[in-house]
């Protein structure tokens, strides 16, 4: 290796060992952390300097039980340590980043990283739970047997940090050879595809051998569709048919080959514990996961999550509102009357400000979700609901995206990538922008507090929850019809990893909350500013002199856009006003209230209404409410099902590789959206209410 | 001495894997994960709809279906029986 190349490092491990927790202290970045598996589903990179002062890459890797992939977030591990995605070279160091408490299983995807014979280093993270339970390791006596650096590490206290780095500083150890040994009919069939893979695929000898064993231990199913070519095909359904002839289990001759050596490795190595394991667990799983008390728990979590943002977050909201009201009101005080102060006043302050107003409910939101994310309550809830998902066709993996989603439907989307079946996948990633994201948040909460203006905070939280149970209803009921028409197939099986329960530092959860709400003031600031300035003109050019401002609004550009979609929305009770709003709103949901801000505060000649006020007095011609409980349910209706969100769409464009999936998301949301607030206006008119 | 199948096994009964079928999908994945013959396990609880079930290998918790549980022939430790029937009186009562 040159001087002054860089070099790479690559962390692997089982899910949920704690790799991006390595990585976040090595590179001092921030990515996502959380008590599952499956929270990494893509290749991250950051640079670090090591102890001898020199600039390193070091790449953060999905989880893996084994290099023979089934998902595609497993996929990134396999691609990225054979050298097959591009863009990465092949890394010089790998670290392992084990699971102390768990040594076993980890030290089988140790023996299949072995076989690469690259550079490696062993982290046992976690050392804190495992002396916890009383046991111990014998690092040095596990450092002898394996020829490899061992460094034990607690990565959440960063303990073991600089031990690791100063093994990497050092040149690189050469790798041994195999270690451990398959039973000769075994051995011989895996030689002769290896030679074959080194003739005809040109890999080298580590690789092929790699190979090699994955594709043997892989039945005719899993061949099947994966890309055998014919030739290495009949090559493995001989061996088979010898090995079978011969009473050998192919399917287990090589894992069970890796648990032996496993065992030996470790004999001697592992003290014991003293205490019992996972008694925290235990006790709070026995309530948590309850067959009534279970379900009585996520019911009340959730309505506690919707009186908090009911009461606590109004102060801050009011705190908010009157900032802007005074910004305001000091532009008005300081510029000269004019289109440019109207601009900064009735566009962007309104708009901007009728955005940002929400921050104290979106980060109630996404406190409570990083609390499931962090604590391991989200492997739970994919227990608990994998009954239900199985009925639909799908499995209690898929529960995760979906909860996911109620902050965002972007990492929801995400992280389908750790469902193995790819059609499963697309039908998870179909219904996950039905789940209520918090971009919702906003438009609900105006629109309860139109509907209900005098509720209770309890009245207003069972709307929401309705709200939230609306969507969820959509997303099962759409799953269940796609597996059965457009993505038919078996349901998936369902095997998953349970964590024990972890404390959540704080910081990780007021990061994740700073994060979110970065991007959600980012938005504000960005497209939500530039949105407001364009609506903005939009509604008010061409100039009308001698009008009133209603009328003037009303033969503007933007009136004239809702004049036209206007015959389309009748029917569910909108006019062309919410038809502006409508419009906007396909850009990002949000966008919904601040266009009704702009909107309402124009249309009524501007003044100290707040939103609220303005909605009452909304009229139509004829003099009758426009905003009448009725069309406040139907709107609801019609922001839970579509989807309106243009980043999504990207996201998803960008998951499914296709504009297929995108476009068929949008029209079918579409559809659902105005279909059912068709039916609750419709059918609310003709059982008479308003 | 008894042999039974995981999916019927009780809530505190442990007993010691005699054989994984083959005809599974997820066999290979089982394998890895470590349910290879000769382990040790134990079912910890039933998820409250009743599938899937939670089992305790390796010094980890695994959850699993009990469709693809029924592919794991178990030699169940007799003596855990006990346990086992002391706890369903309990829920019974
Ligand atoms: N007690 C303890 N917890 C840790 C330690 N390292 C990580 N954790 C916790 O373990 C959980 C998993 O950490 P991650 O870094 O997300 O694990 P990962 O390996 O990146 O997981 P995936 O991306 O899902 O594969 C988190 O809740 C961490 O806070 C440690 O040394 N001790
Ligand atoms: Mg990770």
């Amino acid at each position: 290796m040159s001087a002054d190349k860089v070099m790479t490092i690559a962390l692997v491990g089982n899910p949920n060992s704690g790799k991006t927790t390595v990585f976040n202290v090595l590179t001092k970045l921030r990515q996502k952390v959380g008590n599952y598996s499956g929270v990494t589903v893509e290749k991250k990179s950051g640079r670090m300097t090591l102890a001898n002062g020199k600039k390193t890459d070091v790449i953060d890797l999905p989880g893996t039980y084994s290099l023979a992939v089934r998902s595609t977030d497993e996929k990134a591990v396999h691609d990225v340590l054979f050298g097959h995605m591009t863009g990465t070279e092949r890394p010089d160091w790998i670290v392992c980043v084990l699971d102390a408490t768990n040594l076993e299983r980890n030290f089988y995807l140790v023996s299949q990283i072995h076989d690469l014979e690259l550079p490696m280093v062993i982290v046992l993270n976690m050392m804190d739970e495992l002396e916890a339970e009383g046991k111990a390791v014998d690092v040095e006596k596990l450092q002898a047997v394996l020829g490899i650096p061992v460094v034990p590490m607690v990565a959440t206290k960063g303990k073991g940090v600089e031990a690791l780095k100063e093994i990497l500083s050092k040149e690189t150890l050469p790798a041994h050879p195999r270690p451990w040994r398959m039973s000769e009919p075994m051995e011989e069939e895996v030689e002769g595809l290896v030679q074959w893979l080194m003739k005809n695929r040109n890999l080298d000898r580590p690789l092929a051998f790699s190979e090699a064993v994955i594709w043997i231990s892989k039945g005719n199913i899993e061949c099947e569709h994966i890309d055998a070519d014919e030739q290495l095909y009949t090559l493995l359904t001989g061996a088979w048919e010898r090995l079978s002839v011969k009473g050998v289990s192919w399917r287990m001759g090589a894992i069970e080959a890796r648990y032996n050596w496993v065992h030996k490795i470790l004999d001697g190595v592992v003290r014991r514990g003293s205490r019992r394991k996972r008694d925290m667990t235990q006790k709070l799983d026995a309530v948590l996961i309850h067959k009534v008390w279970g379900w009585f728990f996520f019911a009340a979590l959730m309505a506690f999550m919707f009186l908090l943002i009911f009461t606590v977050a109004t102060y801050p909201m009011d705190w908010i509102d009157a900032g802007f009201a005074r910004l305001a009101e000091f532009v008005k005080n300081v510029m000269p009357a004019g289109d440019l102060r109207n601009l900064i006043t009735d566009g962007v302050i309104a708009g901007v400000g009728g955005i940002v107003i929400f921050l104290p409910q979106i980060l109630i939101l996404f406190f409570f979700i990083s609390l499931l994310q962090d604590t391991g309550y989200m492997a739970r809830a994919a227990f608990i609901m994998d009954r239900l998902m199985n009925s639909v066709g799908l499995h209690g993996k898929s529960f995760i995206p979906l909860l996911s989603s109620f902050a965002c439907a972007i990492p929801g989307v995400m992280s389908a990538r750790s469902i193995e079946s790819t059609k499963d996948r697309l039908v998870t990633i179909l219904v996950a922008p039905l789940m209520t994201c918090s971009a919702r948040l906003p438009v609900f909460t105006l629109l309860v507090a139109i509907l209900l203006p005098s509720a209770s905070v309890f009245g207003k939280t069972g709307i929401m929850m309705l709200l939230y149970a609306l969507g969820i209803l959509g997303a099962v009921v759409m799953a269940w019809v796609f597996k059965r028409t457009l993505l038919k197939g078996p349901t998936p099986p369902f095997i998953m990893e349970l964590p024990p329960y972890r404390l959540p530092s704080v910081q990780s959860i007021c990061l994740h909350m700073w994060e979110r709400s970065r991007i959600f003031l980012k938005r504000a600031g960005t497209v939500i500013f530039a949105f407001s300035v364009v609506l903005w003109a939009l509604m008010n050019y061409p100039k009308h002199e001698g009008v009133s401002a209603a009328v003037a609004l009303e033969k503007s550009y933007a009136g004239q856009i809702g004049m036209l979609i206007e015959p389309v929305i009748k029917p569910l009770g909108y006019d062309w006003r919410i038809g502006i709003g409508l419009v906007g709103s396909f850009t990002a949901r949000e966008i919904f209230v601040s266009t009704m801000s702009i909107v309402f505060n124009v249309g009524e000649g501007g003044g100290a209404l707040t939103l609220r006020e303005a909605f009452v007095r909304a009229q139509w011609p004829d003099g009758s409410p426009l905003f009448t409980p009725l069309v406040c349910v139907s709107l609801m209706v019609f922001f839970v099902y579509a989807m309106q969100c243009i980043s999504s769409i990207a996201v998803v464009r960008r998951e499914t590789n296709s504009w297929r999936w995108p476009i068929f998301q949008v029209v079918y949301m579409g559809v659902l959206a105005y279909t059912a607030a068709f039916l609750v206006y419709q059918g609310g008119r003709i059982i008479g209410l308003q | 001495m008894k042999i039974i199948t995981l999916d019927k096994m009780q809530v505190g009964q442990s007993g010691i894997i005699q054989n994984v079928v083959d005809e599974s999908v997820i066999c290979r994945r089982l394998l890895e994960m470590g349910v290879t013959p000769k382990t040790s396990l134990k079912v910890v609880r039933f998820a409250p709809l009743g599938d899937p079930m939670e089992i305790e290998l390796r010094g980890y918790h695994l959850l699993i279906r009990k469709c693809d549980a029924a592919m794991i022939e178990i030699l169940l430790d007799e003596r855990t029986q006990m346990n086992a029937d002391k706890r369903g009186a309990d829920e019974r009562r």
